[in-house]
């Protein structure tokens, strides 16, 4: 039974209203008096040298303010979160064929277009690369630099002897697997309004941004002003999954730009084929696998070397390789390990972040792994998996014990498989496997993944509680709302934790000149860190509250509580006062009833030369199990039904963690069988969502969620994580029941078609028709 | 500065959500241009332009259109519905409520286009089956959700609908 009043409860969306309403603003619902409207020149050759740039017809134009290059760009050309490699605009050289070449900023949108159609740019194309072991082999083309071998960065990882590990194994399986480039495909495009501010070189950014510090730091930077110059307020967002981050702030970058220069609003709204082109995608991996084992299934070494695709900027690509060094091994005990990935420069889109941040890949790969080898050693795929998964006190492959919180992962794969039935229906479907007509598989996946950022960087986060002289209450969190729901969960923090009524509270939109700086809002980590910032804000609001209120009782502090807006003695709650009116009283007190709350992560710890160290402070488990039918004519896979079990600590909302599980799981469905940004050459081909396929209505399997709660000690009671696991393992559990169903192994993403039906893909690729590629 | 040339234009009327409207339009004006630039009904979202994603969706003579498909000429007459007209009593309407009670949103940009889908499918068929409901929503991609909310939230709503009756 739930001793809480607000959280774990499945409260309605605290945004709800707005958004059933249309009333809800994204940023092109707004709009400033003068407001002018930029659209962006691209590049017309993925890797070309820029001769020569003619703005003057474009300026010429009727209707055009101004057209804006790198030469109008006042500060830092180029912005990036490890290395400043990706220039808001290109000056001498286009590096993949979604480089901003000139922006034009016009009356209208329309003229704006036309005014493109007249600059004039001469280009002389390059050789390029776009292939990442070529790019890594000895005589490849130098993309940059200060970067020799086309290397963005390498993560070592050595524990034990992987080659007494393999003297030891009985079974030694080698295995490559390859993952595609994908697209966030957020229904909202990018879009960014500048603002200039009356005071000198300062300007206010709305957008669609889902990191505000992020954008106001790159935004400073190309400006040459300070952080307090710039001012970012958040809008309603459509959608992010980790995609609104480098192109957005290269966006509001843009505007801002444009707008210091014109002295008027600039507002930027990208198309989908713009959004399709130029913003970053999922990394696609190659990754080879060498696993050893004895002949009783016990895993004994694991070597594996990964190259990540990262296109021509560095992005989050350290970052993303980073959690799949950690993570490369899978949920289970490996005494010796070797694994080294690599990011590599290519004249690809550009990679970064996108929901998973490094692990759908590595998953695929060794959940997929994990059942090849399962067979190789005659065992069923879950027995052995459970002969080797981390249980409490396992050891990580770097060496972190795992003992500061439950190691759910047998649970959940039990749970999980039990749903869908997969020890019986694996048997029989194996027993029944046709080459011919409809066939039916399972199979599944399972996972551990570190919650929020861990070793890769400073994790802390703040909230701001205001409580107002009539008991309702401001909440500001400098973690943002992406569409996930983070603004009703703190607001149920928020609210029990003071003991105030949930409809009591406002959650104000992010606004960079009110919080502060708390980072990014990625890897999960919002609930755990930002819950832990808003619970720890409204804990001294509270102590304010309850004194006041005790002298109003007549009563000692310590034996005072508060819950559902009302405050009274724990022992007799007949003698309570309301919330609001010890608001009013402490108001009329002169008491400080607002506090900001601050959260640091737990020290975690890294090795960059071995690999070893505490990687994260706590860990969440999942496994996802489902159910095809491959139709062994045309190649097509059908998924019938999903169980997903995810220990997600303690559910805040238990109606948005179902939420999350039920788009996460339709977003790794689209990864297993269905997307991939097709590049011939560097141009995108999928240009519009007739082309991009995501999951439709008709798409989606019936999904079990299944919750599992084993509350934590660090996050807000016991809160955990739960965006990114659901989004990391479909794609192998398909492709495991697809080789249930009719004995196919296939081992790069997606499993559509072609691939199912002939082994291959028939995209046109390198100068080559598809069949060619075979 | 110089004056812009101004396009061919034409004055037209239709209604939204029961309003006469007339509005001044130009020959490449969508119907979604004229929703959200010239009458400021900006609940009506913009996600493809093509047609596919379905954020756009808003009933023309009852019937949903992607009305980024729509010249804005091919109105003139015609009753359109968009979703700041289906709480224009004051009162959401049971298919808002359902979504609000069953958390069918997430971020909320495909969900007024997705309410229209559903209204145009509970007005022809008040007692779908979860499959019609699917199918009749087919046509608005949703990237956040998966959809099943969503669809609990539209059969739920024409329980309460019936229940009206």
């Amino acid at each position: 039974m739930s001793s809480f009043t607000v959280v774990n409860q499945p409260i309605s969306r605290i945004d709800a209203i707005e958004k059933v309403t249309g009333r809800a603003r994204f940023t092109d619902d707004l709009a400033f008096d003068g407001m002018l409207y930029g659209r962006v020149l691209r590049a017309k050759y993925p890797h070309a040298k820029i001769l020569e740039l003619d703005t003057r017809k474009a300026e010429e134009l009727p209707g055009v303010a101004a057209v804006i290059t790198y030469a109008d760009i006042p500060g830092a050309q180029a912005i990036g979160p490890v290395r400043s490699d990706m220039p808001i605009f290109v000056s001498t050289r286009t590096m993949y064929l979604g480089d901003a070449v000139a922006m034009v900023v016009a009356e209208t949108p329309e003229i704006a277009n036309q005014a493109l159609a007249l600059i004039r740019v001469e280009y002389e194309e390059l050789p390029t690369l776009f292939d990442v072991e070529e790019a890594v082999s000895e005589d490849a083309l130098q993309l940059h630099k200060d970067c020799p071998g086309n290397i963005v960065n390498h993560y070592p990882l050595r524990k034990g002897n992987v080659e007494k590990g393999f003297k030891e194994s009985d079974v030694i399986l080698e295995r490559t697997y390859t993952t595609q480039l994908i697209e966030h495909a957020y229904i909202e495009p990018e879009a960014a309004i500048a603002v200039p501010g009356a005071a000198d070189g300062t300007v206010t950014v709305y957008g669609s941004i889902q990191n505000p510090f992020t954008a106001r730091r790159h935004v400073a930077q190309v400006l040459g002003v300070s952080l307090n110059r710039v001012r970012i307020i958040q809008c309603a967002m459509g959608g992010s999954f980790g995609g609104k981050d480098d192109v957005v702030s290269a966006i509001c970058a843009r505007a801002a730009v444009a707008a210091v220069k014109t002295r008027r609003p600039v507002k930027i709204v990208y198309t989908r084929e713009e959004s399709l082109i130029e913003s970053y995608k999922r990394h696609p991996y190659v990754m080879k696998y060498k696993v050893g084992a004895t002949r009783d299934g016990k895993l004994q070494a694991m070597e594996i070397y990964m190259l990540a695709d990262g296109g021509p900027y560095s992005s989050m690509t350290p970052f993303v390789t980073w959690r799949s060094v950690v993570q490369a091994t899978g949920p289970y005990e490996v005494p010796n390990v070797k694994t080294d990935i690599y990011g590599v420069f290519t004249n690809n889109t550009y990679t970064g972040a996108m929901r998973g941040f490094g692990s759908p890949q590595i998953i695929f790969a060794q959940e997929s792994l994990m059942d090849e080898l399962a067979e190789e050693l005659d065992m069923d795929p879950l027995e052995f998996r459970l002969a080797n998964a981390f249980k409490q006190g396992s050891v990580t492959a770097s060496g972190q014990v795992l003992d500061e919180h439950t190691v759910s992962l047998i649970n959940v794969i039990e749970k999980a498989t039990e749903a869908i039935g997969y020890s019986e229906k694996r048997k029989a479907y194996a027993e029944n496997k046709g080459s011919k007509g409809k066939v039916r598989g399972v199979g599944f996946a399972a996972s551990h993944r570190g919650v929020s950022l861990g070793a890769e960087g400073v994790d802390a986060a703040g909230a701001l509680v205001s409580v107002q002289p009539d008991g309702s209450v401001y909440l500001h969190s400098g973690l943002a709302e992406n569409g996930q729901g983070l603004k009703t969960i703190f607001s149920q923090i928020a609210a029990e934790e003071l003991g105030c009524r949930f409809e009591d509270i406002m959650f104000m939109d992010t606004d960079t000149s009110v919080i502060p700086d708390s980072g990014a809002t990625v890897a999960s980590r919002s609930t755990t860190m930002g819950g832990s910032a808003v619970r720890n804000a409204a804990k001294k609001v509270k102590e304010v509250l309850l004194g006041v209120a005790a002298e109003l009782l007549n009563a000692p502090h310590e034996e005072i509580t508060a819950a559902g807006g009302k405050i009274y003695v724990k022992e007799d709650p007949a003698r309570c006062v309301e919330f609001k009116d010890v608001a009013r009283a402490a108001y009329g007190k002169g008491q400080l009833m607002a506090a900001i709350g601050w959260f640091q992560a737990p020290k975690v710890s890294w090795d960059e030369e071995t690999g070893q160290g505490k990687a994260y402070f706590t860990y969440v488990y999942g496994c996802q199990a489902a159910e095809v039918e491959v139709d062994c004519d045309t190649g097509q896979v059908k998924v019938l039904k999903v169980a997903a079990a995810h220990d997600v600590g303690r559910a805040i909302n238990p109606a948005t963690v179902k939420g999350q599980i039920y788009g996460g799981v339709t977003m790794g469905m689209g990864y297993g069988i269905l997307e991939e940004v097709e590049l011939q050459d560097g141009v995108t081909k999928t240009r519009n969502l007739d082309e991009y396929l995501i999951p439709t209505s008709m798409d989606v399997p019936e999904i079990v969620p299944i919750i599992v709660e084993n509350p934590d000690s660090y996050g807000p009671y016991g809160a955990k994580t739960i965006g990114e696991p659901t989004c990391e393992l479909l794609a192998p559990a398909i492709a495991n029941a697809v080789y249930n169903a009719c004995g196919k192994r296939i081992r790069k993403l997606p499993l559509d078609l072609e691939r199912v039906l002939l082994g291959y893909s028939l995209r046109a690729a390198r100068g080559k028709r598809g069949s060619e590629q075979a | 500065m110089k004056k812009v040339e101004p396009e061919h234009k034409k004055l037209i009327t239709f209604t939204v959500n029961g309003d006469d409207v007339e509005v001044e339009i130009s020959s490449s004006d969508r119907l979604i241009d004229v929703l959200r630039n010239k009458l400021e009904l900006t609940g009506t979202k913009e996600g493809c332009g093509i047609g596919e994603c379905g954020a756009c969706t808003v009933l023309m003579d009852g019937k949903p259109v992607n009305s980024c498909l729509v010249p804005a000429f091919q109105v003139e007459g015609s009753e359109i519905e968009t979703v700041e007209g289906l709480d224009k009593s004051g009162k959401l309407h049971p298919l808002q409520e359902a979504f609000v009670e069953h958390t069918a949103i997430q971020c909320g940009f495909c969900t007024p286009g997705m309410l229209m889908s559903a209204l145009a499918l509970l007005r022809e068929n008040p007692k779908p089956t979860r499959e019609e409901v699917a199918r009749a929503i087919s046509g608005n991609l949703c990237r956040c959700t998966g959809y099943q909310q969503i669809i609990e939230a539209i059969e739920d709503a024409a329980t309460k609908l019936k229940a009206l009756e």
